[in-house]
């Protein structure tokens, strides 16, 4: 389902960071697990498409987003994989509703009908009714997270990738949270990539587990 | 004393509009690029800031006169001539205007955060699309800030619009140069109304860009 193996090298001014992670995973969801500064946030932005110079092949379901030696680096909005940004980089200037429409509806394109209630069914499904006038500075932690995820979902991605899905949040609410989120993730059966530092979310969420430590995969 | 107000206004208008596209356009992608020799066009751009403003008048002479590198050709294909014109006004208010919504655009497009830019292509945006739906928006009261600047500075424009339109009551006579030339006559009251009108204006753009600027999301 997911067979990855990504180069890159990251240079700041103060310090040079290598990657060099492969790994395959046949779950439905798989956990990357590793320490902050492991290069995990990385992996995930290098799948979406958002790293540029990244090296190596990105297949999922058998179909290339990158291989560099095909010469195949599909740009990121062609690459049909969800990102859920840790702290879920809601667009503060748009309603809920604009929000999860952004991804189904191009510039100067109407919304079709049955984009329309697809993307209403979601928001049903995702308990976001209420809140489809609402912007996102007047949502809690929850509601951002219910909304970021269907955000990316509403595209169909075929690959939806959560980075850190819990670590915006408090203890008492990441518990809970947790829970929910593992719950939403059942029901929506998408291929999930998810990034954590924490073992109790690789439990709850995923059913393989791979780590990461400095830019390498450990076994 | 209505004339020149009104070819203020309209001159200031224009000129905003030209400088704020230009602006913008440039803003953006200073913001969005890192490539050798950056500050340097960055000063380039800041420039008509410090310049005097009679040097200024000077460059776009030598640029836009009937003999300049680009008059010249203006002329000869399409007839334009921006000497001693209210065209010509318009574009010294530009110049003068530009670096100011060009360093509010680029302040405003570089505090957005890049993330909403990613969120958005991970969500099949293009880059036009991005930029029409998330940047801009995001960075629009710190442009419209510096539009409000921008105009007020081409409404008081003086000394490279005397240079290349010169003084022409009711064809390129502005506000700004009206009240010199009153006080070369010696109408001492008409450059007092004059300087009331155009004080009055300037206030009121002055508090609208810190309105725009201290309101956030």
């Amino acid at each position: 389902m997911l067979d990855i193996h990504l180069r890159a090298t990251l240079r700041s001014p103060d310090r040079t960071f290598a990657l060099d992670a492969a790994f395959r995973s046949e779950a439905p969801r798989t956990a990357l697990l590793g320490p902050s500064g492991s290069g995990k946030s990385t992996v995930l932005m290098a799948i979406a498409g958002l790293l540029p110079g990244a090296e190596g092949h990105v297949r999922v379901g058998g179909e290339a987003l990158l291989d560099s030696a095909r010469g195949i680096d599909l740009p990121a909005r062609a690459r049909g994989v969800g990102l859920v940004f840790q702290d879920y980089a809601l667009f503060p200037h748009m309603t809920v509703e604009e929000n999860l429409r952004f991804g189904v509806r191009r510039l100067g394109h109407a919304l079709a009908a049955d984009t329309r209630e697809r993307v209403e069914a979601l928001a049903a499904q995702f308990g976001l009714e209420a809140l489809r006038g609402a912007y996102p500075r007047h949502l809690s932690g929850g509601q951002r997270q219910r909304v970021a995820l269907a955000r990316a979902l509403a595209t169909r991605p075929r690959l939806l990738l959560l980075d850190e899905p819990l670590s915006a949040l408090d203890t008492e609410l990441r518990i809970r949270l947790r829970a929910e989120l593992a719950e939403m993730l059942e029901r929506v059966q998408v291929p999930t990539l998810l990034v954590t530092h924490d073992l109790q979310d690789v439990q709850a969420l995923a059913q393989s587990v791979v780590r990461i430590e400095a830019g390498r995969i450990v076994a | 004393m209505f004339t020149p107000l009104w070819l203020t206004l309209k001159v200031a208008l224009l000129a905003t509009l030209f400088a704020g596209a230009a602006g913008i356009a440039l803003g953006w992608w200073m913001a969005r690029r890192r490539f050798p020799g950056q500050s340097v066009l960055d000063s380039v751009l800041l420039l008509p800031m410090v310049l005097p403003p009679t040097v200024l008048g000077y460059y776009l002479i030598v640029l836009v006169g009937r003999n300049g590198l680009i008059g010249h050709w203006l002329e000869r294909w399409f007839g334009i001539t921006l000497l001693f014109t209210w065209q010509g006004a318009v574009l010294a208010a530009a110049v003068v205007s530009l670096p100011l919504i060009y360093k509010a655009a680029r302040a405003a497009f570089e505090e957005t955060d890049g993330r909403f830019a990613q969120a958005a292509r991970t969500l099949g945006a293009g880059e036009w699309e991005v930029f029409l739906r998330i940047s801009l928006p995001l960075a629009l009261r710190g442009i419209g800030a510096g539009l409000a600047l921008s105009f007020a500075r081409a409404m008081g424009e003086f000394g490279a619009t005397l240079m290349i339109a010169g003084n022409l009551p009711g064809r390129t006579q502005t506000l700004s140069v009206a009240v010199y030339a009153a006080v070369q006559a010696g109408d001492d009251r008409l450059a007092l109304s004059l300087t009331l009108v155009i004080s009055v204006v300037c206030v009121v753009l002055l508090v609208l860009a810190s309105r725009l600027l201290q309101a956030k999301h």
